[in-house]
């Protein structure tokens, strides 16, 4: 086993504990901070998958905004289910049956697949992925379409989490 | 030296647990925290398909940002609804919210 | 004008007064009396300048004035009809066409034209008088007018044109359209006060009656029609034609082709002329307005019947040898004379003073059919037209006689028939001009020698008789002209002689110009018409006068009928039976008082009754015809055929249809239909009831719900569908 397969494998490893425990933790609290860690996890891929920029951004985004965001809303509504009895609704054993089949079923369907077991191809190094994405996202011919709409969703996002969340005065 | 399939159970095994948290869980907080696990399995998925299959097309990073720029306005939108169902009914356990029954 | 024109025209201006006065001029009794007087007046000018046209042609019997035009198609060629004047036509027009518009000039009066409407008149009753206040403020009761008057112009009218129709036709068929006209009209015109019951029952006697004749009457024209190819009288009256008519057998064995049609034409005659054995018509007749007793009953309508035979003699006469008789001519020799002393026996009894002259019509006609039967054939055409003048006068006189008798009625407010004689008595005094023209008629028909026509004609049949000899014709004649005489006279001496009976009789008054001046105009008829037939060697006064009729009218057959020889005995006879008779009834009746039976009641004695009583013929005829008939009608096909089978089986088909309507509705409608509709929608609902549990309104479990049935299908088509 090389060193990358190591780290690989660490990396998942701690990504999927992390995960089960997000999905199993009765503090909400705990599950949020377990959630911090499966992100850090999946940004360690990004890195791994020679995307640098996208872990900077999952790290960023994921849990610098939207995890903390969850905490807060955990904190803001915290009355509404206190940390005791079960966290599970009563059809839990459905639920894992499907993803274990769900599970079952994509890994045998990938394994079908004649792409699975694609090696690594070489990078050209003398490309900025960055920069070439940048241009990209700007870029009429490319994908400056769908930058935009993703802005003015956000943007639609922003007032509409404003404007749903409003307390209306007594 | 990793093989595309690492990444793809690893994807596969993260999505279906997302799943079990959306399906399994009642806060409707938790269930939000499996949807971003999902989220994250498809990220995962795309960059790994675009390192592996197409990696001088830059496509698939594209559609990595807009997945991630709709993750994020998603998780707004939500939680801003939960703290307003939370103010009007007191709870956010996803099986107490069944008003549109038969 | 041409004579034919003129003839084609006759029958028109009638009709058009029936129609002008039905659909225009019914509420203006002048106008509808103006209307069919003037109508009248021209085919009566009309007819007279055909008449004197005709008598001045030479040989018309063999060249008769004729005209035709096609009529209607058959087959490959036309039927086609016409008009046709030989002499016989020429003297019929002569006397119907003054006697119609003598009747139609009386009926003006008769109905009480010009005076003020009934107190209680309703149209369908005869008039009951109105009440006016004179100048001394008391009340009168005096005649009213007839409500229907109109009606009753538009009738006769109708009649006239039916009876010109039947003169100026050349063929059967359009004598037949006029005979049933005629036979329309008198139907309508016996129930004329049609809310009277018995005028009601009289006219439907009338008209069935004469029906039965004529459907035989239509068998033999049928007939004839069948074995000639043709109705008009050129082609049957033609002499081939009756030789082989009378040389070919018919359907009855025994009976030649032209005596079967002989014999089916006359029973037409018998009914129409009330012969024995359809004779009970006629006196009930008498429940319509005089007018119309004189017109059709006497002088018209009944007189068609003898026209009819006359016209026929041809036929009727065929395979005639010497003085034998064919059977239709025997036949008609026995029933005529029958009918005349029969009738004649019957009119002695009488009491209803019309009464008496339509039993005396029953046996004139008779005498006619008689006559005919033993062929004379101008002494019946002669006959037919002296009793056409002298029965309409002697019934418009007592037409008169009632209107006078009705006057005194309202005057002295009794209760009293004014028809019956027994009421009369004294008229004479009273109706001078109605005396003396009645008395004239009753003479001529009574045969008073010399000066009245009725003589000449009937001394002609008696000749005729005697001469061929038939003498069980010539004695029952001359019996029957004895009782003729007899009730004659008898009639004359209770209506107008001696002192009158009733207060009703002293309070007569005479009638109004419009009803004497026809009366006076029939009386001259009655006395001179008979000198145009006075026989060549008659005592002293034969020769000054030429037999004109004889020649004339005799003219009609294709043989020229000669004429008997002079002789003594039947002029003797007549002038017996003719005075006699007259004496006798003068003798026994002109002393009778109020209250006093009749006196032959107590010789009679009970032949009396059977006399009064009309041999119950009536009766008879009601038990074997009318109950029978109204037993089948009744019950038969009311009762059984129609209410019974017809509604019973439209029932049973209604039962049917309900049974199996109810059937489909509850066995296949309900159940099956509705049930199939219920049960889809109820599985339905059930299937909504048992399914919304899933709507949990819990995301969470939709969730699940989908991702199962998205891998079920994924595996679905992976692991079943697709080939790896």
């Amino acid at each position: 086993m090389s060193v990358i397969q190591l780290i690989f494998l660490i990396t998942a490893v701690i990504t999927l504990g992390a995960a089960i425990m997000v999905v199993a933790a009765r503090n909400l609290v705990h599950a949020a901070l377990w959630l911090i860690l499966t992100l850090f996890g999946v940004a360690v891929m990004f890195g791994l998958l020679s995307a640098p920029f996208f872990a900077v951004v999952q790290v960023v985004i994921y849990i610098g905004a939207i995890s903390i965001l969850m905490i807060f809303a955990i904190m803001l509504t915290r009355r509404g289910l206190l940390d005791s009895g079960s966290q599970f609704n009563k059809g839990w054993w459905v639920a894992g049956l499907l993803s274990l089949l769900s599970f079952t079923a994509l890994v045998w369907m990938l394994s079908t697949w004649e792409g699975f077991h694609t090696p690594l191809p070489e990078l050209s190094r003398d490309t900025d992925f960055v920069a070439a994405l940048g241009a990209q996202l700007v870029n009429p011919g490319g994908y400056v379409l769908p930058f935009e709409v993703a802005s003015i969703l956000l943007l639609a996002a922003l007032i509409g989490a404003v404007v749903v969340a409003w307390e209306k005065k007594a | 030296m990793i093989p595309l399939s690492y990444f793809l159970v690893f994807a596969a095994a993260l999505f279906s647990i997302g799943l079990y948290g959306v399906l399994a869980r009642k806060n409707a907080v938790a269930i939000l925290m499996g949807v971003e696990l999902i989220l994250n399995a498809v990220l995962v998925n795309v960059l790994a398909f675009w390192r592996y299959r197409t990696p001088d097309k830059l496509d698939g990073q594209a559609f990595a940002v807009m997945v991630f720029a709709v993750a994020a306005a998603e998780v707004a939108v939500g939680l801003a609804l939960f703290i307003s169902i939370y103010r009007r009914r007191n709870t956010i356990a996803a099986d107490e919210i069944d008003l549109l029954k038969w | 004008m041409t004579t034919e024109n003129i003839t084609w025209l006759l029958p028109l201006p009638p009709v058009l007064a029936f129609f002008l006065i039905v659909l225009l001029t019914n509420r203006s009794r002048w106008l509808s009396h103006t209307l069919a007087i003037g109508a009248v007046l021209l085919s009566f000018v009309g007819s007279m300048v055909v008449f004197f046209r005709a008598i001045g042609t030479e040989h018309l019997g063999e060249h008769p004035i004729t005209s035709a035009v096609n009529w209607f198609p058959t087959g490959s060629e036309w039927f086609r009809i016409g008009i046709w004047v030989d002499p016989f036509t020429a003297v019929s027009l002569f006397f119907v066409a003054w006697t119609v518009l003598m009747i139609f000039i009386y009926s003006v009066g008769y109905h009480n034209y010009g005076q003020p409407k009934g107190d209680h008149d309703v149209p369908g009753l005869p008039p009951h008088g109105a009440t006016i206040k004179d100048e001394h403020g008391h009340e009168h009761r005096v005649p009213s007018i007839e409500p229907m008057y109109s009606r009753f112009f538009a009738f006769i009218s109708l009649f006239a044109f039916g009876m010109y129709t039947l003169v100026v036709s050349d063929n059967l068929l359009t004598l037949f359209v006029g005979w049933e006209i005629m036979g329309l009209c008198s139907y309508l015109l016996i129930g004329f006060w049609y809310a009277k019951t018995t005028a009601r029952a009289a006219m439907i006697k009338a008209f069935l009656t004469t029906r039965v004749g004529d459907v035989f009457m239509l068998l033999g024209l049928a007939y004839l029609y069948f074995k000639v190819g043709s109705l008009s009288y050129e082609v049957i009256f033609a002499p081939e034609t009756i030789q082989r008519l009378a040389e070919l057998p018919s359907v009855i064995v025994g009976l030649s082709a032209a005596a079967l049609i002989g014999i089916l034409i006359f029973i037409g005659t018998v009914g129409k002329s009330a012969q024995f054995p359809l004779h009970v018509w006629l006196p009930d007749a008498m429940e319509g307005p005089t007018p119309v007793s004189a017109m059709i009953h006497a002088a018209t309508m009944v007189s068609a019947g003898v026209y009819l035979v006359i016209r026929f003699f041809p036929i009727l006469s065929a395979g005639m040898e010497h003085d034998s008789l064919t059977p239709p001519m025997l036949a008609m020799a026995v029933i005529g004379a029958f009918t005349a002393i029969f009738s004649a026996t019957i009119a002695l009894t009488q009491k209803d003073i019309k009464r008496v002259l339509a039993y005396s019509t029953i046996s004139q006609l008779g005498y006619m059919v008689a006559a005919l039967g033993i062929g004379a054939y101008v002494a019946a055409a002669f006959h037919l037209i002296t009793h056409a003048f002298f029965k309409a006068l002697l019934f418009l006189g007592s037409g008169s006689v009632i209107h006078g008798m009705e006057h005194g009625v309202m005057h002295t407010g009794e209760h009293i028939d004014p028809q019956d004689m027994t009421n009369m008595g004294g008229l004479r005094k009273k109706m001078p001009i109605t005396f003396w023209t009645f008395l004239i008629g009753g003479l001529a028909l009574s045969g008073f020698p010399l000066v009245t026509a009725g003589f000449w004609s009937k001394d002609e049949i008696l000749a005729d008789a005697f001469g061929h000899g038939h003498w069980a014709v010539f004695l029952t004649l001359a019996l029957a002209a004895f009782l003729t005489a007899f009730y004659t006279m008898r009639q004359i001496s209770l209506s107008f002689l001696g002192e009158p009976r009733t207060g009703a009789a002293e309070h007569a008054v005479e009638s109004r110009w419009t009803m004497t001046f026809p009366l006076a105009v029939l009386a001259v008829f009655a006395v001179a018409a008979g000198w145009v037939g006075i026989p060549e060697h008659f005592p002293v006064v034969g020769g000054l006068i030429p037999n004109w009729f004889h020649e004339f009218v005799g003219g009609t057959l294709a043989e020229h009928p000669e004429t008997v020889a002079f002789n003594w005995i039947p002029l003797l006879t007549s002038l017996v039976v003719a005075l006699g008779g007259l004496y006798l009834g003068w003798l026994v009746y002109r002393g009778v008082h109020a209250g006093q039976a009749d006196p032959l009641q107590r010789p009679l004695g009970p032949v009396y009754t059977v006399l009064f009583r009309k041999y119950y013929f009536d009766e008879l005829y009601d038990l074997l015809f009318v109950r029978p008939a109204i037993w089948l009608s009744e019950t038969f096909a009311y009762l059984w055929l129609d209410r019974g089978l017809i509604d019973g089986t439209l029932h049973l088909v209604a039962r049917a249809a309900f049974s199996v309507g109810g059937y489909l509705r509850n066995w296949i409608d309900k159940p099956i239909v509705n049930g199939f509709g219920d049960f889809v929608g109820e599985s339905v609902k059930s299937l909504g009831r048992t399914l919304r549990f899933i709507q949990t309104g819990r995301v969470q479990q939709y969730m699940v719900m989908a991702l199962v049935i998205a891998f079920g299908t994924l595996f679905y088509y992976l692991f079943f569908l697709a080939q790896p």
